[in-house]
């Protein structure tokens, strides 16, 4: 008996990327809100903000507002387990003979696969935020995204596995979602932070994403205050781990019966 | 087919499940009646490889369903009391999306799916969003793709809850039809008396325990058989005439007698048989399978009423 069906992720897999373009409204929002961060925030921002002989603050944000694109739509995309369980369409899925690692796989691999092409919508856009990319970079920031995406996504789907209602998950929206992005160096340097929230940020994935990204997009200006924090293969090697952790985890989860 | 052996199942200090044995065979359809929150949820649950078992085994097609999951699961099909259908997707998609989960070649399920939608009479609204299909038509299509991986057992949870009486009578023309198709063995949950009448076995259940079981039949005849309502020119007359030849109680109710006796078919040729008094009306009325649950159980099954259209959201 296979652990993996490959023809079951791909069924689930086509259905979340069914039902992702159905919505409009969906794709809308994940296109507008960035742009909005990069337009408003980022141009009031970049007045204030200058930093001699560096980037300018808006392009600074691009990495962050990328990851915050990742961040929100692999949480996002999550919920469709918590969805699922509310009406009922999981249990269609939890009687079938197939093991939970392939249902937690087709999940991951949905809600990355998205986040990646909304991630890539904004990577297309970046020129107009003064950040080119060579196809060499753009091929590389793909690979990140996808990996950036997992991990996050595989966090949502540990949570998500958890909840049993949409309320709930509005809450973890809140008090975990939102604090992630603070605390990620998508806005402003980590280095710049008092040690407790340079703390916090260190144990969260998002930095090591959003900073892989600024390695790419940014060039390495390690030093420099508007630089990146860590090193290139620290920020892989974190996210993938974590990733690993997560959906191992995530199965174990998905194996409890009560 | 489906073996339980002392099966409990507990949720904290509550005990929905509290020992229960039985056995269906292979090919029959099985019922299992009882009032809401009886523990029919709770046991489809743990056959189905849901829930965890707190003491007790069960098996399905040989298999347990605790330590074998998987095997189980390919054996069964379920028709679950809510709807379970992904409302973004066409009817065809829905379909094709549990063929591919039940690992079918693509060309298995075309075939496949082809066939059912004919069944279940949703081939011309089969590319259409399920959100704006009906309850019973949901229901049909459901029940299609519960039998679309050609399973071993049917698990039917209240299949009609919440439906009206029409579109009840429509899923169970579909239900019988597929019955006579395909020698399948269903294992029907419902608190409606009457769509267990059909059943081969029945077992009651009231409080996590079984109280009866046998076929419809041999739980009537447990009954203290059957009620003959005979009208007369002369009621008191007929009264004293029945008790003193036949030694048995005759009730008197507003609309004449009522006699309950066992074997009522065979007894009215008594009874007719040299007669004093002239009869106006007879009427013999065999026991539902409601009469059998008030007479376990003093209670009617449905407290709640014919119009209890409540969908029961599940956790896990």
């Amino acid at each position: 008996m296979r652990i993996i069906s490959l023809k079951a992720i791909y069924v689930i897999v086509l259905r979340e990327f069914k039902r992702f373009f159905r919505q409009r409204g969906r794709l809308m929002g994940t296109v507008a809100r960035p742009l909005l961060w990069l337009l408003i925030i980022g141009s009031g921002f970049t007045e204030l903000i200058r930093v001699r002989g560096e980037i300018s603050y808006q392009q600074f944000m691009v990495p962050g507002v990328i990851g915050m694109t990742i961040l929100f739509s692999s949480i996002f995309s999550t919920i469709s387990v918590v969805w699922d369980k509310e009406f009922g369409f999981l249990r269609e899925m939890l009687v079938a003979p197939v093991s939970r690692l392939t249902i937690v796989l087709g999940k991951l691999i949905s809600g990355s696969m998205l986040s990646t092409f909304q991630g890539m919508i904004l990577i297309v856009l970046a020129p107009f935020f003064g950040i080119s990319l060579s196809l060499f970079k753009f091929t590389e920031m793909v690979f990140l995204l996808l990996i950036v995406s997992f991990g996050i996504t595989s966090l949502g789907l540990f949570i998500a596995s958890f909840l049993t209602s949409l309320e709930g998950f509005n809450v973890i929206m809140n008090f975990l979602v939102l604090p992630m992005f603070f605390l990620s160096g998508a806005l402003y340097p980590i280095k710049v932070l008092p040690s407790l929230l340079q703390y916090l940020t260190s144990i969260n994935p998002l930095t090591y994403g959003i900073d892989s990204f600024k390695h790419v997009m940014l060039g390495d200006i390690p030093g420099t205050v508007l630089g990146t924090d860590f090193s290139f293969s620290m920020d892989i090697a974190f996210v993938l781990a974590f990733s690993v952790i997560m959906t191992i985890l995530t199965s174990l989860s998905f194996e409890r019966r009560d | 087919m489906i073996r339980v052996e002392g099966l409990v199942k507990k949720y904290n200090s509550i005990t929905a499940v509290d020992g229960i044995d039985f056995n269906v065979e292979k090919g029959s359809f099985f019922g299992f009646l009882g009032p809401n929150g009886a523990g029919k949820t709770t046991t489809i649950g743990i056959l189905c490889t849901l829930l965890k078992p707190t003491y007790g085994s069960a098996f399905v097609n040989g298999f347990n369903c605790y330590k074998e999951p998987k095997k189980v699961r390919s054996s069964i099909g379920l028709v679950f009391q809510e709807y379970t259908l992904d409302n973004e997707l066409t009817a065809y998609e829905n379909l094709m999306f549990h063929c591919y989960l039940y690992g079918m070649r693509k060309s298995t399920a075309v075939k496949r799916i082809d066939e059912i939608l004919s069944v279940v009479e949703l081939n011309d609204r089969k590319d259409d969003i399920v959100k704006k299909f009906s309850g019973g038509m949901k229901r049909r299509l459901e029940i299609a793709r519960g039998l679309l991986h050609r399973p071993q057992v049917l698990f039917l949870d209240e299949p009609t809850l919440g439906l009206d009486p029409q579109t009840r009578i429509h899923i169970w023309d579909f239900i019988n039809r597929l019955r006579m198709g395909e020698n399948i063995t269903v294992f029907l949950t419902t608190h409606y008396m009457d769509e267990a009448e059909g059943c081969d076995s029945v077992a009651i259940i009231d409080k996590g325990s079984i109280i009866s079981f046998g076929s419809p039949d041999e739980l009537k005849k447990e009954l203290k058989g059957d009620t003959i309502y005979l009208k007369t020119a002369d009621d008191s007359k007929a009264r004293t005439v029945i008790q003193e030849r036949f030694g048995i109680t005759v009730n008197t109710i507003d609309t004449g007698l009522a006699i309950q006796v066992e074997g009522g078919e065979k007894f009215l040729p008594h009874l007719f048989n040299g007669f004093p008094v002239e009869i106006v009306s007879v009427n013999l009325k065999r026991p539902s399978l409601n009469d059998v649950f008030v007479s376990l159980t003093g209670r009617e099954i449905r407290e709640d009423g014919p119009g209890d259209t409540r969908v029961r959201r599940g956790g896990r």
